[in-house]
């Protein structure tokens, strides 16, 4: 028996659209509403928008808000200015990935940690055992709905609805923002997750679905379209960010998955720190690298990768046909001798060894 | 909920989906409106089976494969295989465009043209998919 699927506060909105709702993470979530190939390229194009309100958000605060959350992440939150956002992984002692997070540095005093809806209940213990007389922590994740407005338009469709314009001009990628649309109250996010520019709105649950509406409304002249975890994930692949449980797990460190640039070992002491200075002086055993299929298969989450002779070198741990390129792509785990870019390798497509080759990455950048 | 799939009666199907339509000594086999809206755009037909080649009832013969996901394809009455949509290596959206005609993926000379009697009839079939939740 599984517990009842929980819903975000759109649930009715994505019921009215007609949405394929699947299982996610605990959560009833719209997979797509017209498909998910309309979808990206509406979000490559023009604009997306995208209910992420399953998203964990636990509240640090506190005059040690600031050093606790540091001591369990591996990027540098005491170097970062109140009202900007850090891309980061917390780590285990072991120096393997608990959760990739967005670390919000409100003040001094206040921390807003967005982690994975499947990681929440680990994540938030792992911060509430770690409270103290100074450090308060909670899990808010119940007084946040967080909508994704990504694309080349979304900055259109945020000021068609009433946001305010100095948003898209003075607000910087990982900057966020108390503001409004309308007279609705959002926390502004310069963040996302699809390879496109954008922002992330975090609203009370009570006025999600006025927003949502008011957005799409608002946006629909502009080629503005509702879009579903589905796209999600292609458009993450395409950009090459990485999925927890996919590319990111409690086996893999942050080095091999790419990661080293969130890993500040000269920071002062954090979880995990001297493992993954070992990890650091002695080199990683796999690199996390892209591929495109080279033959007629497409690669999946969990397939084997084989050299050339058609032994197991690696695995699969995201694949998927790239509506933007027209190709098959995939993301997997490889040794560092076949990890450079032009290597021949094989996919073990459920017996069919189908021939692929190691791409540079993110498979599609936008211009900027 | 009965009519949001569309269903044909001059064909059988098998509970996997795939649909059979005898034209004169052949069964023709594609898959259902339905099994196209739980698939989703379709990026990859793989057809592993060639004209001439037997296979069995329930036999997979090859795969179809959406953005998101992977499903096997099952031959719905055994025979030899007389021909395969070739076309469908180069344009797998056929299968969304026309599920019922030009997305169809084999066709069989059945062993026992008797056997196709066994098949889910059109009312079945819907009673099928409205049972297993949509």
């Amino acid at each position: 028996m599984s517990p009842p699927l929980e819903t975000t506060p759109l649930h009715e909105e994505h019921r009215r659209l007609g949405a394929k709702l699947v299982p996610f993470a605990g959560y009833e979530m719209p997979i797509q509403y017209t498909g998910i190939a309309a979808e990206h390229q509406a979000v490559r194009t023009r604009a997306g928008l995208f209910d992420v309100s399953h998203m964990g958000e636990i509240e640090v605060t506190g005059p040690d808000a600031v050093s606790l959350v540091d001591r369990l992440i591996t990027n540098d939150l005491g170097r970062l200015a109140d009202g900007r956002a850090l891309y980061t992984v917390a780590c285990n002692e072991r120096g393997t990935i608990l959760d990739d997070l967005i670390v919000y540095r409100r003040s001094a005093t206040s921390v807003l940690v967005v982690c994975n809806a499947s990681n929440r209940a680990k994540i938030a213990e792992h911060f509430l055992s770690r409270a103290t007389e100074t450090a308060h922590v909670r899990d808010a994740s119940n007084e946040y709905a967080l909508l994704a407005l990504q694309g080349p338009r979304a900055f259109d469709v945020f000021e068609s609805a009433g946001g305010d314009p100095a948003i898209r001009t003075s607000l910087p990628s990982f900057h966020f923002r108390d503001t409004n649309v309308g007279d609705i109250d959002v926390i502004a996010s310069r963040t996302g997750y699809t390879g496109e520019d954008g922002l992330e709105l975090f609203v009370a649950p009570g006025s999600a679905a006025t927003l949502f509406r008011k957005l799409l409304t608002a946006g629909e002249p502009l080629g503005l379209v509702p879009a579903g975890l589905g796209a999600r994930d292609t458009l993450r692949l395409e950009a090459r960010l990485p999925l927890y449980g996919n590319e990111l797990d409690e086996t893999t460190n942050p080095f091999e998955a790419g990661l080293g640039w969130v890993v500040k070992l000269d920071k002062g002491d954090f979880l995990g720190r001297a493992a993954l200075s070992a990890v650091k002086i002695a080199g990683v055993t796999r690199k996390l690298v892209g591929f495109e299929m080279t033959g007629r298969g497409i690669a999946r989450h969990g397939y084997p990768l084989l050299d050339t002779r058609g032994a197991v070198v690696g695995v699969c741990t995201s694949g998927s046909p790239s509506p933007t390129l027209g190709t098959n792509i995939g993301l997997g785990y490889l040794p560092p001798a076949l990890a450079a870019i032009g290597t021949e390798i094989l996919v073990d497509c459920r017996g069919k060894h189908v021939p692929a080759r190691v791409v540079a990455t993110p498979f599609y950048r936008r211009r900027s | 909920m009965a009519s949001k799939y569309e269903t044909k009666t001059d064909r059988k199907y098998t509970k996997e989906h795939e649909w059979a339509l005898t034209e004169g000594d052949e069964v023709v086999v594609g898959i259902s409106a339905f099994a196209v809206d739980q698939l989703g755009d379709v990026t990859l037909v793989n057809i592993d089976v060639k004209p001439g080649q037997t296979i069995e009832e329930h036999q997979a013969f090859g795969t179809i494969e959406s953005v998101k996901t992977l499903s096997d394809l099952f031959a719905p009455v055994s025979g030899t295989v007389t021909r395969v949509n070739t076309e469908l290596e180069n344009r797998p959206e056929l299968v969304n465009e026309d599920c019922w005609g030009k997305g169809w993926m084999i066709a069989i000379k059945p062993s026992d043209p008797e056997r196709l009697s066994a098949l889910l009839d059109a009312d079945a079939y819907q009673k099928h998919v409205e049972s297993s939740g949509q």
